[in-house]
């Protein structure tokens, strides 16, 4: 047991283009501290989205070492990598994706959906997550009735909402406005503080990654610098 | 899990999709409906014939001559035949015995004429045919060996040449130009498949043969009516029959001059015609559901590929292939469930109108929606849901989280 939240070590990731190889990552490893606030930039191609990915628990590597929060995924059954992803993983993606016929509290929810009963009843969890971003006399509205921000907004209550050991945002700012994104930026700050949850930004923004303590820059599939 | 939330869910998307949802919806609901109904109204048409067959009484036997082709010098049945048949010591399985003679004849009453069936009957008739009388009194066995001039009408026959159906005993009637006197009219019987019977007249037997329907052999029957002591002695009342028979008419068992038909061969017959006739229908009614299923099918894998990004959301967020799975099959077996109990509704809907057409020209039909065919409709839509709903929904849950998430 050590204090890396994620330990990744010696990650590659192969994709198989038809008669191509391509070689996402090359040997990549990284650590991030328990509440850590990182940033992971690097140029398109340079093989982020797929360390992301990974990270994320959405795909695994073709080879190498990753352990979160202890549990070591790097090998594990599509259906354990969900479960992974339900109780440690939170998501907050560019596009936002909610589902656009349900309420912001019902979207919410969604996580909890896939999560084993807890004791404690899920819409008051949800609504609870809801308040926690200054949405609380929101809950009712559709995603086509909240600003883009506040859409963000409901998708990083979602994020929070199962209390994940890591936050990943995917240029959570990349569709909004300045104003808008500053806010974003700030309420991810401060979730962080007050909840302890470790938060991994992947940017193009250097002003963002500004925001964050710890800069990781990829190139060609490996750590460029940190 | 949870159920309910997912119906709610399904529900949702369904409704999201209105028009969309109500036509694949449709599908279903014409085919359940058509199976439905033409269930119902078989069920209802055999039960109807098979009702009208036992109502004539299950044991008994009809004898007619003319049996196996290749009889050489086949003997016409007779009256001594009938006789003979009636002894309890030969034949113990036989009750009653009524020999009949049939035929075609024209009647007047001032004026009035009509052409009707005569049929030349024996005193035993009215017990073996269960006959009964709505006035005056059936041929008494006075009235045939005196070859009496006596007739009894049945009400069609009393309708046509009387206008009326009652106080018609005493009544003097031509029959082929010859006056007989009414005694009485037969209870009004109904329409039937094997011909009405309220459009006939009955005369003593030796009455018909000597005045009205003369024969080549002397004491010819066209019908002996067999009575079997009950439905279980059938069998053996028709062997008896048989043996009697042939002996009589000294021939070799197997190569009958006469033929023994049973109502239970009728039955059978009856219910083989009809159950053919609903299997077959049925059976095109399937495809129509079948063709419902496909529709259910097609809409799925459009609302798979439109909701892929969903898909990997929701796949991002936890949840397991089982869910992405059920989810879908609750949606596909909701659109065909739904479709599955309006279709009962319309196909039942669709019986009574058939059933009123059917009151309406005179022929009685009750559909008869048996649970079963209720049962079975709901299982089987929802089975089509299920088996329709699969494959798409197994494409849904297969997809990769990360590429789904990146489809546009």
């Amino acid at each position: 047991m050590n204090d890396y939240i994620v330990d990744a070590n010696n990650l590659t990731k192969v994709f198989t283009m038809g008669d191509v190889e391509v070689h996402a990552l090359r040997g990549l490893s990284v650590q991030i501290k328990r509440g850590e606030v990182v940033s992971i930039m690097g140029p398109s191609g340079s093989g982020k989205s797929t360390l992301m990915n990974i990270l994320g628990c959405l795909d695994r590597p073709t080879s190498g070492e990753y352990c979160l929060d202890g549990e070591s995924v790097a090998n594990l059954k599509d259906e354990q990598l969900a479960s992974i992803r339900n109780r440690k993983v939170g998501f907050v993606f560019q596009m936002f994706n909610l589902l656009p016929r349900s309420t912001a509290l019902t979207n919410v929810e969604l996580p909890l959906r896939y999560s084993p009963p807890n004791g404690r009843k899920r819409r008051e969890q949800a609504k609870e997550a809801l308040e926690g971003v200054g949405l609380g006399d929101r809950i009712g509205h559709r995603p086509n009735e909240l600003s883009g921000g506040q859409q963000q907004r409901v998708a990083i209550a979602r994020a929070l909402v199962t209390d994940p050991a890591i936050v990943m945002a995917d240029e959570p700012t990349g569709n909004l406005d300045s104003k808008s994104g500053d806010e974003i930026m700030e309420l991810l700050l401060r979730m962080n503080q007050e909840h302890g949850t470790t938060l991994i930004i992947v940017t193009h923004d250097p002003e963002i990654a500004e925001h964050t303590q710890r800069v990781i820059h990829i190139r060609d599939g490996v750590v460029a610098e940190q | 899990m949870n159920y309910m939330q997912s119906f709610i869910e399904a529900s949702e998307s369904l409704l999201a999709n209105k028009m969309r949802s109500g036509l694949t919806v449709l599908g279903i609901i014409i085919g359940v409906a058509a199976v439905i109904a033409i269930l119902a109204i078989g069920n209802g048409t055999q039960q109807s014939i098979l009702g009208e067959i036992q109502g004539v009484g299950t044991n008994l036997l009809f004898v007619t001559p003319g049996g196996s082709e290749d009889v050489s010098n086949p003997k016409p049945l007779t009256l001594a035949d009938a006789v003979a048949l009636a002894d309890p010591f030969s034949a113990p399985s036989i009750d009653g015995v009524a020999p009949v003679l049939n035929g075609r004849v024209e009647m007047n009453y001032a004026g009035e004429n009509k052409s009707t069936t005569l049929v030349g009957v024996t005193p035993g008739y009215a017990t073996v045919r269960n006959v009964g009388l709505s006035e005056g009194q059936f041929i008494s066995d006075t009235d045939f060996s005196g070859r009496s001039a006596v007739v009894l009408l049945g009400t069609e026959v009393a309708e046509g040449l009387f206008g009326r159906k009652s106080g018609l005993v005493g009544e003097k009637v031509r029959i082929e130009g010859q006056p007989f006197r009414v005694i009485g009219v037969l209870e009004e019987k109904g329409g039937s498949a094997m011909g009405s019977e309220d459009d006939q007249i009955l005369v003593p037997m030796t009455t018909a043969q000597t005045r009205l329907l003369q024969r080549a052999t002397p004491n010819e029957v066209d019908v002996i009516y067999v009575q079997a002591v009950n439905s279980e002695a059938v069998p053996q009342a028709s062997l008896e029959i048989s043996q009697i028979l042939s002996s009589r008419h000294r021939i070799m068992i197997g190569e009958e001059d006469f033929s023994i038909l049973s109502q239970q061969d009728f039955l059978d017959l009856a219910s083989t015609i009809t159950g053919v006739l609903t299997i077959f229908l049925g059976g095109i009614a399937a495809i129509s559901l079948l063709v419902g299923g496909i529709g259910i099918m097609n809409i799925m894998l459009v609302s798979v590929v439109e909701r892929t990004r969903e898909i990997g959301l929701r796949k991002a967020l936890g949840a397991r292939r089982i869910d992405i799975l059920s989810q879908f099959l609750i949606e596909s077996s909701l659109l065909s469930l739904i479709g599955g109990f309006i279709g009962i509704l319309l196909g039942w809907g669709l019986s009574v109108i058939v059933e009123q057409i059917a009151a309406g020209s005179g022929t009685p039909i009750v559909p008869v929606m048996s649970l079963d065919a209720v049962l079975l409709a709901v299982l089987f839509s929802a089975a089509i849901g299920i088996f329709f709903g699969l494959y798409p929904a197994n494409r849904a849950s297969k997809l990769e989280p990360v590429e789904a998430l990146r489809y546009e």
